[in-house]
Parts: C-alpha cells; structure tokens; sequence
C-alpha cells in the first residue's frame, strides 16, 4: 500500500473521485451478484409468487417444492452423480497428468526437455480444432463413454506451464541433497517435491475440477446417450429449451410440477457446490494465475 | 563411466550454451548424452503419460486437419481417403453462408476487442485507488464469482431475466419505456447480450492481472510526485499507466490469437431459430455441419481457414507490439 504520511490535504476533486469511485464499484459488485441472489430466492418461492411479484430477493414465503420435486426425479440425480463422479475422477486424472509432466520439463538439464516444451507451447497457438478432435475421439471409441468427458481434456498447456514455473523456482540442492541420500528421481518427486507444491496442487485441482464441472462442449460433442448426461446438459434443457417433460422423463400426470420453480433450483444445484470451494481457495488461485502470467 | 573425455566436455559446453540456467551451476563435467539420459531414466517414465496425451489428443487432430484436403469416408480413415485438393475451401470462399459469418464473427471480435479488453484494465485501475482494504477486497470477492459460473448457467440466467414479458429486467424495460422488449428473439439484441455476459463473466476475474502488476508498483514514485505537486489524474496517467503497460501489451497479444475464438458454448447456447442470421460464427458452423450433418471434410476446413487467421493474428500483433515499442514509448 502506498505511503499516506506525506500526502497534503487531499483536495475537493480528489474527494469527490473517491466518492464517485466507491458508489460505482459498490455499485458493480452488487449488480454482479444481484441475478444470483434472485436465483436463488427464486428457488426458494413458490409458483404463484415467481408470476406475480416482478423482481425479489427474497421470497415471502420460503417453499422448498422446488428442490423436492428435483431431488425426487431420477433423471436429475443421475445427471448429478455422473457429474460428481467424472469431476473427481478427472480432477485426480488431470493433477496426476499434469504434474508429472511438468516436474521433468522443469528440468534444465534434461536433454530433450526443450522440444517437449515447445511442442506443447506450440498446441496453445495452434491446434486441429473441433472435428478432427472428435473424429480421434471416436476412433479410440470413447464416443457416449465418461472418458470422452475426461481424456481429451487431461492436460491443459496454460497450468502445465504454470506448474514447471513452479517447479523451477523449488530450490535443486534440497532435490540433489535427496539424490545423494540414494532417492531415485521417482522417490525425489513423490517425496520431495510434492509435499513441497501442496498450495500449487489445490489451485490445479480447483481450476481442473471447476473447469471440468462446467463443461458443456464435451457432453454435446461426445454424449448422445441422454442417461450420460452431465448437469450442464441437464440445465441446458430444462432452462434454455424448456424441455421439461422430456428432460425429467414421466412426470407424474397428478401432480403439476413448481415449473418456474424447478428452473432456478436447478441452476443453484449446478452452481452452489463449485462455490463452496472458491473463499477457501482464493488466496492460493490469485498465487496460481500470478506464476502462470507474469513468468509464462 | 568416460567422465573425462573430451567429447563429454564439449557436449557439456553446449549444453551449458543452449541452456543458459539462471543461477550459475556448480562446474561438473557432465557425461554423454546417453549416460545422462539413462541417469535421469525416471524423469522419462514420469514424461511418458503426457507425451501420450499430447500425440493423442493434440497431435493427431493436427494430422487430421489433412482430411480439409480430402473427401474423408469414416471407414477409409485419414489416410485412405481421396484427396480432393482445395475444393472445400473453393466452396467455402464462393459459399453465400462465408461472409455472413465472417462478419459475424469480426463484430463480435471488434465488440470484445472495444469493450471487453479495456473492462478490466479500468477496474483495476479504480479498486487501486480504493485505500479502504476490506471494502475492495469484498468489491473483489464478488466481482470474481461469475468467473466460476458456466457458460450453461450464465445462459440460463440470461434466458430467465430477459424472458419475454416475465423476466424481471424484461418487465423493468417495459415499464421504463412503454415498448415491448424481446431481447431473446430480437436480432439486434444479440450482440449486446453477448457483450453484457462477458463482461459480466470475465471483468472481475480479469482485473487479477492487473491488479497484481499495479502492486508491484513502487510506492515511492507517487510520493516523489505528489512532492512535485501531481494531482491524482496526473500520477495515473505518468506512473500507473506505464506500470502496467507491458501487462496491457502482453495480455493485448494473448488476445489477438483468441480474436476469432468467439466462444463455442456461449454463442451455442444463446442461438435460436430467431437470432440464427447474426449468431453464427466460425465455431458454430463448423459444430452444426460438422456434427450435426456429418460433412467432416467442409467443417474441418472452415476450422483450419479459422486457426490459420488466427495465428497471422498473433504474429501480427506480436509485430505490431514491437514496433509500437521501438518508435513510441522508449
């Protein structure tokens, strides 16, 4: 922070800029996380209140019909497991890949390291885009396949790189003083190193496991299959296509589902487990994209 | 081992030349290249499961961009299939659908490139004239959280408050102005919504960068000008602005290769039988012919038309940057 000892009066404009400045970002900040909260007091209403009261942020009678109704159809819950379980699977996948990569690359004295380096730094310029992608994903066979969800995207070259800068800053003689003690370069990274990138790991692991959490473009690629669907998927079309009675499969004929209702709670569903995790890891993330950006 | 050979000595001092490490290394001669790989065998073990990704998932899609030559047959594969030379990129420069959607895609890069790209910059800049530290890391905290958001969702939010007649901002603009809005179907509000979601999504997590270079910044230099009578207009734009402009030009280039990467999902998921003549763009075409009509050939071929642009992009503003830097600012 800057030093304020020395500063003489601050002047009328200076004030009224800082005025202005705090009333706007305020301002900005609660307009960004306004539509969230609204979807979350939405899901929380009850049919009647969501037709006829315009905008709320908080509901004048909290019903949880929505969330009922939602955690009782098998299609949604399904959709939820699947997507919990390819997020887990792939996140260990994806740090597991990634990190024992980048820990060779980050050696300088390994030969050949120079042109595995360019090489991936070469994908994030140019790559063979969207179709022959699927065609070698359906070749291998893992088209409607969960791994068609996790393989293809093991390994991103932006975080490789962030985690060899990490690598490399790690102090060689604690690594070599191992090696002299009769560690293997194996028994030097699984001891040494990786207790030492505990921060960097959760930061991958988080990005991974949002990132794969999200992600809408594999299950519309790779997914025809509607039991495999993912939740992004299942939020697409009970919310942008309205498809409600295809989406939840049978509905019961006696008994009208919340139908505004269910739009929100399924957006809060699929939004509120990945920001559990964000206060919890803010510092390390900021560190993360730090390292990546300013050395990459 | 022949520790002490001259071939060793000499092969170390190239190695020592390519390689340039940072902090100088205790001298050691080092082995030949076959000893020294075979010392470090299990840094190749451990390389070994990416190498595979990258052939797999990243190098043989570059193999099998080939098939924009060919009139590519599932059953006859990449390589046995007949070559038909340029005629896929003839239809797409002679088809009707190309500058449709060349336009489409260049406004919406313009569009990002005037509004998005400074969004963040200028955030930045007023969070680091907040002194008050728990209101601007609170203004932060929440201004990241559409970062984490899918594009599914913020879809999704988009298509509840600007639904016809229901949507809460739909009802707002109504009754505001008397007119009936349709933002969802309306051609002309495309664009503008577009916009509004990435900058609703990317601002904030966007301002991290910049505000990390605006720390680095020595707080002595806005003492000694204040001393010499800088009012605060005046410090931003002789201090700040030059400190983190090489971040500007850094992240400016990182954004001219993404430039026509309009975004698949969002874009995907915003389009509708209404909005289809303004919404699509490279991606887009290529996902709707490609996958959905199965003409692998023609869509791959407007993907390789689109990274090629792509790449002259980057390269371009690489240049640009240099020179921008040579005749201008030093």
């Amino acid at each position: 922070m800057r030093s304020r000892k020395t500063a003489q009066k601050p002047t009328t404009a200076s004030r009224v800029f800082d005025a202005a400045n705090i009333v706007f970002l305020v301002a900005l900040a609660v307009v960004t996380v306004l539509p969230f909260i609204y979807v979350i007091a939405g899901s929380l209403a009850s049919e009647a209140e969501i037709a006829s009261r315009a905008f709320f942020l908080w509901p004048r009678d909290v019903v949880t019909d929505s969330y009922d109704y939602i955690f009782s159809t098998d299609t949604f819950l399904r959709s939820l497991i699947v997507t919990i379980l390819v997020t887990t699977v792939g996140t260990v996948i994806q740090v597991l890949l990634t990190f024992t990569m980048a820990y060779p690359l980050a050696k300088r004295y390994l030969p050949g390291r120079n042109v595995i380096l360019m090489a991936v730094i070469f994908t994030m310029v140019f790559s063979g885009g969207m179709i022959p992608t699927y065609l070698i994903v359906r070749e291998l066979g893992l088209l409607n396949t969960y791994w068609a969800l996790i393989l293809p995207l093991a390994i991103n070259p932006f975080y490789l790189i962030i985690v060899k800068n990490f690598f490399q800053e790690l102090p060689e003689e604690l690594q070599e003083a191992a090696r002299i003690d009769g560690c293997t370069d194996l028994g030097v990274f699984w001891r040494v190193v990786l207790p030492l990138s505990k921060p960097i790991i959760a930061t991958m692991a988080l990005f991974y496991a949002v990132a794969i959490w999200n992600d809408f473009m594999s299950p519309l690629l790779y997914i025809s299959d509607t039991s495999k669907w993912t939740l992004q998927m299942f939020v697409r079309q009970m919310t942008i296509s309205s498809d409600m009675a295809n989406t939840l499969g049978q509905l019961d004929p006696n008994y009208i589902p919340p139908e505004q209702g269910l739009k929100f709670a399924v957006i809060v569903v699929a939004t509120v487990p990945i920001l559990l995790f964000y206060p919890f890891l803010q510092k390390h993330f900021a560190k993360g994209i730090l390292l990546g950006s300013v050395k990459g | 081992m022949a520790d002490n050979s001259p071939v060793t000595v000499a092969a170390g001092a190239r190695a020592a030349a390519k390689d340039k490490p940072d902090k100088p290394r205790p001298k050691r001669q080092q082995a030949p290249l076959r000893v020294r790989m075979l010392r470090h065998a299990w840094l190749y073990v451990l390389l070994v499961p990416g190498v595979v990704y990258f052939a797999i998932f990243k190098y043989a899609p570059m193999y099998g961009v080939t098939i924009a030559f060919q009139d590519y047959l599932p059953f006859l594969g990449f390589s046995g299939s007949p070559w038909v030379g340029l005629k896929h990129f003839e239809t797409l420069f002679t088809s009707p659908d190309f500058f449709r959607i060349l336009r489409n895609t260049l406004l919406l890069a313009l569009l990002n490139v005037i509004f998005v790209f400074p969004a963040p910059i200028v955030v930045a800049l007023l969070l680091n004239e907040i002194r008050l530290s728990i209101l601007k890391r609170a203004i932060q905290s929440s201004i990241y959280i559409p970062h984490f958001l899918s594009w599914t969702i913020v879809a999704a939010l988009t298509y509840l408050l600007f639904a016809l007649d229901v949507g809460p901002i739909t009802q707002l603009m109504n009754s505001l102005f008397g007119a009936r809005f349709n933002f969802l179907a309306d051609p002309d509000w495309f664009r503008p919504l577009i916009i509004l979601q990435t900058l609703w999504k990317s601002t904030g997590w966007g301002t991290i960068i910049y505000l990390a270079a605006l720390a680095g910044v020595n707080p002595n230099l806005y003492e000694a000008a204040r001393i010499d009578g800088a009012n605060r207009w005046q410090q931003m734009r002789h201090i700040t602005l030059p400190a983190i402009q090489s971040t500007i030009v850094i992240m400016a280039i990182l954004m001219s290769g993404n430039l026509l990467d309009t975004g698949f999902e969002q874009i995907y998921l915003m389009t509708n039988a209404l909005n289809r003549s303004v919404a699509e763009v490279f991606d887009t075409y290529v996902y709707f012919l490609g996958i959905t009509q199965g003409a692998y050939s023609y869509s791959t071929a407007v993907g390789l038309f689109k990274a090629v642009v792509g790449i002259i992009l980057i390269f371009g503003a690489n240049w640009l940057a240099r020179r921008f830097k040579q005749n201008g600012l030093f």
